[in-house]
């Protein structure tokens, strides 16, 4: 008699289903995720995602390295918007000190942020149309990003890890050709989004494979604590930029995309919309932005008075927080990372229930995770 | 019999190798046509102008590689498979009429064959996927049962009006039957039907289901390496060729136009049938495995099963 089969938690597998690995190793699990999912045929009965592939004791390094040296250090966890992370940290830290930021830096900082958003939502919906067997949308999308990446290059000398943002302000002023060049991406970018939706969001098979799949209802994603474009396609207008505006956010016209349905349909046009606000940001931040320092003064050597602090931007993917707790050293005594996509990621198990595989890898696609961000 | 011999030599290695030359000119021509679509050049080192040389490099490599066969894998079904794979689909080449007088065998029940001979491809995919002994690979089977009649039934019965309106089943009847007027014009919904089948039976995106990538790492042929895996490569591009064939021998007017020899017109209708299927797949996301049985049993089969009775009326009638 053979040995008996056994499933997630334990439990005894039922005759006709299946385990199934799915990553660390396969096509798309964008990382290495490892979900363990029992099938019934096609159906996925449950599904179980399994952490820790890249784990990288990112916040008990900290504990060991001084203040400025963690910048770099935080590029590594959501690498697709590195901005967002730096900012965060540097966000902290700064409140805890009581820095005051020359206002360029801030304008400068939400410029490279808002195109930083750009380019994480231009691979979202690019890996998520992969997801779906589309492959020309996903090659579009890196075309679109190499000239943001160049962009990137020339202001940061960086084309992923940036470390741009210092505690105080930002390493370097944008070049004089900087508002000509953005105009030119933003040319590329538009037409890139009227070619997306001609292809991908108005083709009856790609509404038929996301419309109605893997619905999160703004109930759910609420009690989860889910944030960012993932919720916002649910209905609730959430947005750190306008329900909390930090830096100088509050000085600008822009609209917050939400859904109705909070399927994938609606993740996909959200994000699409998202990057059409971001244009509109960083348009007006170049007009208003006024002249002088980019950067405080601080220290040689960096000492943060005791205290703690919780600061958040939106990221991409959606709140990016950081709890900060000092003990007047020169490095934290301990830092906690609120990881978006970690938090997104925890509801998979409720969207997936039910569902056919191959929508299984829509709904994860669809989530959009960074794997650096939800192990760090 | 000497002779008899020597001609049946002839034909054979003549089908092996258009065969050999579809796959290579068809493989490189779907990564150019890709390349095109998404702004990238394609292979372009191996062999210049284009890279024309890539396939023959790619296929050499795969003669050299280690031949795997999974400890676990059912060895004499897993070995069988791929040529239960790619031997079809050379025997699919028998009934294709190139030319007036160029055609392996001109049978009578030339399309029953042809239908029939192309069925074996999915005990292929079944044995492959079974034998792997991968959960992966099973799924793949699992989805070409599942699916199979789905498509075969409407691929069947639109073929049936054709063969109505034509009054034979020879192939090379069907294509002298529309000398006037290829049977697309006359047709159009049995076309359009036999089209899509088409795909499906092809397991092409956006019915790829078998193999879909982005679910089941590569399907049946997961477990697949070196020569095995290149058979069944061989035989999903040789089908796509004959498959095309088979679209221009029903409803493109075969071998038949102005000008050109006939050889050409057929050659050239192939390609551009092929094309578009390429295009196809390089433009459209993948449906689900339940949306492609809706699309046969709802839309598919009702669709050939009226444009058969109307056929049939209009056999009777005018």
């Amino acid at each position: 008699m053979p040995a008996a089969v056994y499933g997630l938690n334990g439990r005894e597998l039922a005759d006709g289903r299946i385990l199934v690995n799915i990553g660390p190793q396969h096509p798309s699990t964008h990382g290495v995720l490892q979900v363990i999912v029992e099938l019934e045929g096609e159906t996925v009965i449950s599904a179980e995602p399994e952490l820790g592939y890249l784990h990288r004791c990112f916040e008990k390094i900290c504990e060991g390295w001084s203040y400025p040296q963690i910048i770099p250090l935080t590029d590594r966890l959501d690498y697709i918007s590195a901005i967002f992370n730096e900012w965060v940290y540097c966000r902290a830290v700064e409140s805890l000190m009581g820095l005051e930021i020359p206002e360029r830096a801030e304008y400068l900082r939400v410029i490279m942020a808002e195109l930083n958003r750009i380019g994480s939502h231009l691979i979202a919906v690019g890996t998520f149309g992969m997801d779906l067997g589309a492959t020309t949308p996903f090659t579009w999308v890196f075309r679109v990003r190499e000239d943001l990446l160049n962009i990137f290059e020339l202001v940061t000398g960086a084309r992923q890890m940036y470390n741009y943002l210092r505690i105080g302000g930002v390493k370097q002023d944008i070049p004089e050709e900087f508002p000509t060049l953005i105009e030119q991406f933003f040319a590329v970018l538009e037409e890139f989004l009227v070619n997306y939706e001609t292809l991908l969001v108005k083709n009856p098979i790609f509404v038929a494979r996301s419309k109605m799949v893997g619905v999160l209802t703004a109930e759910v994603g609420l009690a989860y604590a889910a944030t960012g474009p993932f919720l916002r396609a649910s209905g609730p207008r959430l947005d750190l930029r306008v329900s909390e505006p930090y830096s100088v956010y509050d000085r600008f016209k822009f609209e917050v995309p939400t859904g109705t349905n909070g399927d994938c349909y609606d993740r996909t046009v959200v994000r699409l919309a998202e990057m059409r606000e971001s244009m509109k940001i960083i348009r007006q931040a170049l007009a208003q932005m006024p002249a002088g320092e980019i950067r405080a003064k601080t220290p040689k050597v960096l000492k943060v008075p005791a205290g703690e602090v919780y600061t958040a931007v939106e990221s991409p993917r959606g709140e990016v927080g950081v709890y900060l707790v000092s003990d007047g050293g020169t490095s934290p005594y301990r830092l906690k990372w609120r990881s978006p996509s970690f938090v997104n990621l925890s509801t998979l198990p409720e969207l997936v229930k039910g569902t056919k595989l191959a929508d299984f890898i829509a709904i994860l696609g669809s989530i959009d995770i960074i794997l650096g961000e939800v192990d760090r | 019999m000497v002779e008899q011999l020597v001609w049946a030599a002839i034909k054979f290695a003549a089908v092996l190798g258009f065969m050999s030359f579809n796959a290579i000119f068809l493989v490189w021509l779907e990564r150019k046509v890709a390349g095109f679509i998404q702004y990238r050049y394609g292979p372009m080192v191996t062999g210049k102008p284009h890279g024309w040389l890539q396939t023959i490099a790619d296929a050499v490599k795969l003669l050299a590689k280690e031949d795997i066969i999974p400890a676990l894998a059912d060895r004499k079904i897993f070995i069988l498979a791929p040529l239960v794979m790619i031997v079809p689909t050379f025997l699919l080449h028998i009934v294709i009429p190139f030319g007036p007088n160029l055609i392996v065998k001109d049978m009578e029940m030339g399309v029953l064959y042809f239908f029939a001979v192309s069925g074996f491809t999915t005990l292929a995919v079944v044995m492959a996927g079974w034998a792997s002994n991968n959960k992966y690979s099973l799924l793949g089977a699992i989805r070409a049962i599942a699916q199979l009649i789905g498509y075969e039934l409407p691929l069947i019965i639109s073929v049936a009006a054709v063969v109505l309106l034509a009054g034979s089943m020879s192939t090379q009847e069907i294509v002298q039957s529309q000398a006037s007027w290829p049977y697309v014009i006359l047709q159009p919904i049995g076309f359009l039907v036999f089209f899509i089948a088409a795909l499906a039976e092809l397991n092409r995106v956006p019915f790829d289901l078998l193999e879909a990538e982005s679910e089941l790492v590569a399907g049946y042929n997961t477990e697949y390496s070196g020569m095995r895996w290149a058979f069944f490569f061989l035989a999903e591009y040789g089908n796509l060729a004959v498959m095309s064939a088979m679209i221009v021998t029903l409803f493109l007017g075969g071998w038949q136009g102005p000008i050109l020899p006939p050889l050409v017109w057929f050659l050239l209708k192939i390609y551009l049938v092929a094309f578009v299927i390429i295009w196809f797949r390089w433009t459209f996301p993948r449906v689900r495995p339940d949306q492609l049985s809706k699309l046969g049993w709802k839309y598919l089969l009702p669709a050939s099963l009226v444009n058969l009775a109307l056929t049939s009326l209009y056999v009777v009638f005018i």
